[in-house]
């Protein structure tokens, strides 16, 4: 009933971000960020549909929902950690931070705790260099991160 | 209100003056003095800036007339390289001489639409930047008529969503249709056949952020500051072993060393110029200028002292180039897995030091073979870093 009820929201919110985004071709990229900051996922139902919308093979929208690294289609964490792993970070202590969210969390990198609540990732340069080590959650950036701060910083 | 301080873009700027002056210029005179002013794109590559806006405008006729097409200015707001952050201050605190940077842009090609590709990095900033858009129509500024000029243009904001490609600038328009992200064949290019296959012209945050002061006060006194080949200033992204990492605002020909001293690193072992796909320099080399003449780069300058591992480092860039590459072309998919690979090979003395001979072999054929400049510049860090510090890199 659950799982019915979300398809059939999620099929709403579709067609609302098609209508306000238009059924162009260069709205898929506009419609995908909106699924999935609301549904942290583009399920092969969600390409489906939005394919349907503007006249286009689901492939298409598998080949580009896959291509960029903060799409999903699996289902990840409610909320996903992504750790810059570029060198300046790499030298301002990523590493803690790598021990301290495997332990905290009990997996590894590239991984869903069991409740669904979290995923850990690695992203490349995210563009603070100069106050690193840097990390999303979700798509807010946090700076100068040490594992000291991040009680505060998962709270939120 | 920044503290920052610097030659051009750092500088103190009345508000709208920079577009103002442009439009009593006329377009033509835009053109000649952005010409005159010997401004080259601040992405990396250098290209002059006047030459690409000339072949945007090569489909129209002398006497103006014969274009209705819609034509786009692009703002290439997807800095991804490695060590690079000045796009994003210069969003975050410049964005209203970026917005007066496309107007002025957007005039002179006769563009009608002006779009921001903003990295999916750069989310955070979409709900502030979007208000500063709005407020802009709403007093006029943008939209139709602007400033009461007769001269119609919008601005619009696209995302990208974390591909390094897509910084390329034609990775960047598969983008914006729609696309996956990966770089076309050229020719035909955007100037020539770009967004919906229309005359596009793409520039980089900082090449637009320079036009205003270039309009305020003419292409003799930019000229006046930077080298012969390469006028004006440079911002520069400073991270890594360093007192006071953070954007630097230089005129171009400013030495490594000079840049050292400015952000207070001591005991520095090698500087990383022009981030993953740049060049590495050691310390005999510092005395280098960066200008297109000499060390080019689009700002991105990483320090390591003595105990940092080049190693490290190289296997670090191999590995984010392995990551980033979009997988269309062969030379590349695989030889940024064969190099990261073999270094990996190498470190754990699987292999001897003569394999290192078929790896630089390997990353001249990816300069040759790759599609585009991803591919084409995974050698700049590998060679140079084997080439000065080869013994770190086979014995750690």
């Amino acid at each position: 009933m659950k799982d019915q009820r979300s398809r059939e929201m999620l099929d709403q919110d579709i067609r609302r971000w098609v209508d306000k985004h238009g059924r162009d071709r260069s709205a898929l990229i506009a419609i995908l960020h909106n699924v999935h900051r609301e549904y942290s996922q583009v399920s092969a139902h969600a390409m489906e549909e939005i394919a349907d919308y503007l006249g286009i093979h689901p492939v298409e929208v598998y080949g580009v929902a896959t291509f960029y690294s903060f799409y999903n289609a699996e289902p990840k964490g409610k909320k996903v950690i992504r750790l810059c792993r570029t060198v300046s970070c790499d030298m301002q202590g990523k590493q803690n931070l790598v021990y301290a969210l495997e332990n905290r969390f009990g997996i590894r990198f590239g991984e869903t705790t069991r409740d669904g609540k979290w995923t850990l990732e690695y992203t490349s340069c995210m563009g603070w260099c100069d106050q690193g080590p840097a990390m999303f959650v979700n798509s807010k950036p946090y700076t100068q991160v040490t594992p000291e701060k991040l009680d505060a910083i998962l709270a939120e | 209100m920044t503290d920052r301080k610097g030659p051009i873009i750092f500088r103190p700027y009345t508000a709208f003056s920079g577009m103002r002056k442009a439009f009593e210029m006329g377009n033509a005179n835009v053109l000649k003095s952005v010409d005159e002013a010997g401004l080259r794109g601040r992405g990396g590559a250098g290209f002059p800036v006047a030459m690409k806006w000339k072949f945007a405008l090569a489909d129209i006729k002398e006497d103006h007339t014969g274009y209705s097409e819609e034509r786009f200015i692009v703002c290439n707001a997807d800095e991804g390289e490695p060590g690079t952050f000045k796009d994003r201050v210069l969003l975050e605190e410049y964005f209203e001489l970026l917005l007066e940077g496309m107007i002025i842009a957007g005039y002179t090609i006769r563009a009608s639409t002006g779009l921001i590709y903003l990295r999916g990095e750069y989310a955070f900033m979409w709900d502030r930047i979007k208000k500063i858009i709005i407020r802009w129509r709403e007093e006029g500024k943008l939209g139709e008529n602007l400033d009461g000029k007769g001269f119609n243009f919008d601005i619009h904001i696209r995302m990208g969503a974390g591909a390094y490609v897509c910084g390329e600038e034609t990775a960047l328009i598969e983008s914006m249709e729609g696309y996956r992200g990966e770089p076309r064949n050229r020719p035909p290019f955007p100037v020539n056949a770009g967004f919906n296959n229309r005359p596009t012209v793409v520039n980089n945050v900082e090449t637009l952020c320079l036009l205003p002061h270039i309009m305020n006060d003419g292409a003799e006194w930019f000229k006046k500051i930077g080298t012969a080949e390469s006028a004006g200033s440079k911002l520069l992204s400073v991270s890594g072993d360093c007192g006071k990492p953070g954007v630097y605002e230089v005129p171009y020909g400013t030495t490594v060393q000079e840049v050292l001293e400015l952000t207070g690193a001591v005991g520095v072992k090698a500087v990383q110029v022009g981030g993953a796909s740049g060049v590495c320099l050691n310390d005999h080399e510092f005395n280098r200028r960066i200008c297109f003449e000499d060390v080019s780069t689009g700002g991105s300058i990483i320090i390591f002292n003595t105990t940092r591992s080049m190693r490290d480092v190289l296997v670090n860039f191999l590995g984010f180039f392995m990551e980033e590459s979009c997988g269309q072309c062969t030379p590349c998919r695989y030889g940024t897995e064969c190099l990261l690979d073999g270094v990996l090979q190498l470190s754990r003395g699987e292999v001897n030091g003569e394999y290192l001979a078929e790896l630089v072999g390997l990353a001249e054929t990816m300069t040759i073979a790759s599609k585009c400049g991803l591919g084409q510049s995974v050698a700049n860090p590998f060679h140079s870093i084997i080439e000065k510090f080869r013994g770190e890199v086979i014995h750690g």
